[in-house]
């Protein structure tokens, strides 16, 4: 007879937590990149139909809480959740395990965006149930980072060999640093174009030297400077995250992309940005074929989908042999 | 030897069996006895501190009776006192000198300094790993935050 312990096992032996992207080999974010693939072909679909996805936003993020609800609700499956903590009980002092404890036992999913780091990986070691980060403070944001690949790949048909071109806010900016880490399978060439106050941290530079990722910094950023770039990806440059702002004057303007700086670009270039954009993107860049941000956000929906179905055990074999598409 | 020297040797009287701590930085003493947790301990436990050293200046030495530590428990010394000596005592001879090794990993012994980790958030243990012995970098298994052991916070 099977023991209470042994159906828990079993019943959760397919359970992935989606945590970091960091420990994910080659293969396997390859395969959730065919995965995204499959859902963009057929985004709806019944794959979910009787599960319940719990979205927990201990701190408001519309537009990443907006994908990952349509994402669930694309799939069949139900949403319950909360988009700011002052509405559940974590405002009454209870504990971030008391919370995803009880959550388990309703939901078959969490996704969760926290202020504070490495909760996600702690709420996946308490419950029974996969978890997905959407976020924890400054530490992770592995599903901007799966969009961004699955982003990437689409536009230049391979994550191989790219001339990869990081612009802004490199020393706070996560999205550039989950990105560096992502992209370490796949022989990159990057290139750091940022004001010196926010310059890619040396942890980075390190990293990259260990992992034999090539890399070059600038400081000018014009259209000679991004000439052989395959990927253009522009962050903010905020202004709070200058302690000297007379330097912050001196460089606000200089980290705008303007459509005439891209004259001399690749055929195949892309410019990417994890939005929102203040004015590092002037709006005549808009119309631009480079411009790729819109349809990238557009792409989070994919990759989130994929998200959903991996961390729920669902394979790219049972993907692509379903029944539940809906045209 | 002279009796001189003899009234110092017993300022700390020999044990039976169990095992003496030694060449302990001064100001480290009491953080060995709680990593240990000797202070629950039942047996017979002997604290010396502020004894004159010619290898490190001044030292404390702690003699605790019927007692043998686990390489896990002497491994968590290495945060605060990586350089004390465990003399096991067996019938009051020293029968091995036990050194403290570097673990790959210290659970509930360091806190975090970043005050954003969910380690300081929440009562939980702190884990982290030792990503580099040689100059004793540790990791937080939590939000990856990497301090200098040395410099650690016990929790």
């Amino acid at each position: 007879m099977k023991t209470n312990s042994d159906l828990s096992k079993q019943k959760y032996m397919e359970k992935h937590n989606f945590v970091t992207i960091a420990d994910l080999s080659k293969e396997r974010i390859l395969y959730l990149i065919q995965m995204a693939r499959e859902f963009e072909r057929h985004p709806n679909r019944e794959l979910l139909k009787g599960k319940v996805v719990a979205t927990l936003f201990y701190e408001p993020s519309t537009r990443t809480r907006l994908s990952f609800e349509t994402a669930a609700n694309r799939l069949g499956a139900k949403v319950i959740g909360f988009s700011d903590a002052k509405a559940s009980s974590v405002s009454k002092g209870e504990t971030l395990k008391d919370t995803i404890l009880m959550v388990s036992n309703y939901a078959d999913v969490i996704a969760m965006r926290h202020y504070i780091e490495g909760a996600a990986q702690y709420a996946g070691e308490v419950a029974p149930i996969p978890i997905i980060n959407a976020g924890d403070g400054a530490h992770m944001h592995p599903s901007q980072c799966l969009l961004d690949l699955y982003s990437i790949y689409k536009t230049q048909g391979t994550l191989e060999n790219l001339n990869i071109y990081l612009v802004g806010d490199l020393k706070y900016g996560r999205t550039v640093h989950s990105l560096i880490t992502a992209m370490r399978h796949f022989n990159p060439t990057f290139h750091f174009i940022a004001p010196k106050e926010l310059a890619m941290p040396n942890e980075y530079k390190l990293y990259c030297k260990e992992q034999n990722i090539k890399y070059q910094e600038h400081t000018a950023f014009n259209d000679k400077i991004i000439a052989d770039a395959d990927i253009l990806y522009m962050t903010r440059v905020q202004k709070e995250r200058f302690s000297d702002l007379m330097e912050y004057e001196r460089v606000k303007n200089v980290y705008i992309l303007r459509r005439n700086m891209l004259g001399l670009a690749r055929e195949n270039m892309k410019i990417m940005h994890p939005l929102p954009r203040v004015n590092e993107i002037a709006y005549d860049v808009d119309d631009d074929p480079h411009a790729y941000y819109i349809q990238q956000a557009q792409n989070g929906l994919y990759a989130r989908e994929a998200i959903f179905c991996y961390t729920l055990g669902i394979t790219l074999d049972d993907i692509r042999n379903d029944k539940t598409i809906i045209d | 030897m002279s009796s001189m020297e003899n009234k110092k040797e017993r300022l700390v009287a020999a044990i039976e069996n169990g095992t003496v701590i030694d060449h302990i930085p001064a100001e480290k003493t009491y953080q060995v006895v709680g990593l240990l947790g000797l202070d629950k301990l039942t047996t017979p436990v002997t604290i010396g501190n502020y004894f004159a050293s010619k290898r490190i200046g001044k030292k404390g030495i702690i003699k605790v009776s019927d007692k043998f530590f686990t390489t896990e428990e002497i491994s968590r010394l290495s945060v605060v006192a990586p350089k004390v000596v465990l003399n096991i005592i067996k019938d009051f001879e020293v029968v091995e000198k036990k050194t403290v090794e570097t673990p790959d990993e210290l659970r509930g012994i360091v806190k975090c300094n970043n005050p954003k980790c969910i380690t300081n958030n929440e009562p939980m243990q702190t884990v982290f790993h030792v990503v580099d012995k040689v100059d004793g970098i540790l990791k937080c298994h939590y939000c990856d935050k990497e301090q200098e052991m040395g410099k650690v916070e016990l929790c």
